[in-house]
């Protein structure tokens, strides 16, 4: 699943149409015409620039400051929430409140987060678009966009998954959550075994993007361990 | 869990408030509705796959301006409720479902959803 796209890899290499000697596909380039809404975001982008409301320097740190983002604020805010009992309350209670709280740009994001405990496995999906906790886990990959998750994570969620490297026992009760409307959705995955006395700055480097999403697991302390040796 | 799940799904009662303001909806956590089959045109937010099916309210997230008209420059006035229903995968899926106790929590405005008593 994670690489649903035809990736070249496997195949004869040398002669395959639309991919390079090693292999791997060419980007097709983007040379057709400007479309209509990519024109007016030009012409409203330069008016905004000319009438003095915003500068360019304004627009360019805003694309760095998007492209920026990091799952790392999410990780903060759910190993506080594995430390400190009282912040994983506030966090279950009201998502957003609990974020600001670690430093997040809330803005309009309202903010649900649900708890993965031995019982129940929670995995976030949004089928109608790609709605994503940005300010706390940075910019949603593309397979989290794609039709084929987008589809198949309401349908066959437990084969998604496995795909994933995560097969949940027949025992876990599996809630997948479809982020159609105004709030946006936080895994707050379980406490690794192994990590006991480890204080929240140690437990943070556990929690991954994926893990979050629900498609992972955080890791296991040897995971980390061999991950960060590589 | 059972092997002959609910074609409802259980729903906690919720431990807290909501977080957003409500005037307080039709249904409350735990209420059984269904999703209005209707086809309206324009930015809907309420997936195909749920038309027509039946589920328990989970949770109100709060009241919203709705999204139907705010994609087209209108207020969104005034706000409706917004749910979070819980589906079971056999209620959405049928004898396919992969697993039929799973279930998809899918949130979803008032005016969607109607009354389904008579099927809990």
């Amino acid at each position: 699943m994670p690489h649903d796209h035809d990736h070249g890899h496997g195949h004869d290499h040398g002669h395959d149409h639309g991919h390079s000697p090693s292999g791997h596909p060419y980007r097709k380039d983007d040379d057709g015409p400007l479309t209509h809404w990519q024109r007016m975001e030009i012409a409203v982008r330069e008016l905004l620039v000319e009438k003095g409301i915003v500068t360019r320097d304004e627009i360019t740190a805003q694309i760095a400051r998007m492209d920026s983002r990091s799952p790392a604020l999410g990780a903060a805010v759910v190993a506080r929430a594995w430390t400190e009992p009282d912040y994983k309350a506030r966090l279950l209670a009201d998502g957003s409140a609990a974020a600001v709280e670690m430093g997040a740009e809330v803005e309009a994001m309202k903010l649900v987060v649900v708890e993965n405990t031995a019982a129940v496995h929670n995995v976030v999906v949004c089928t109608l678009c790609s709605c994503y906790p940005r300010n706390l886990i940075g910019l949603p990959p593309d397979w989290y966009k794609a039709r084929a998750y987008r589809a198949r994570m309401v349908r066959e969620p437990r084969k998604v998954l496995a795909e994933f490297g995560l097969v949940l026992g027949e025992g876990v009760q599996l809630r997948v959550h479809d982020s159609t409307a105004d709030m946006r959705y936080l895994v707050l995955p379980a406490r690794p075994a192994g990590t006991e006395g480890w204080d929240a700055a140690r437990l943070a480097g556990l929690v991954t993007r994926d893990a979050m999403i629900g498609v992972a697991l955080a890791r296991a302390p040897e995971e980390a361990a061999a991950a960060a040796a590589e | 869990m059972s092997d002959t799940p609910e074609r409802l799904p259980a729903v906690e009662p919720p431990a807290f408030p909501p977080p957003y303001p409500t005037a307080g909806g039709r249904f409350a956590p735990g209420a059984a509705v269904r999703v209005k089959t209707g086809a309206a045109p324009g930015h809907i937010r309420t997936p195909w796959y749920l038309r027509g099916r039946t589920g328990r309210v989970e949770r109100i997230c709060g009241d919203f301006h709705n999204p139907e008209e705010l994609a087209y420059h209108r207020p969104g006035t005034p706000a409706v409720v917004l749910y979070r229903v819980r589906f079971s995968m056999s209620e959405l899926w049928g004898p396919e479902a992969e697993r039929p106790g799973d279930t998809v929590d899918v949130e979803i405005y008032e005016h969607w959803l109607e009354d389904a008593t008579d099927a809990a």
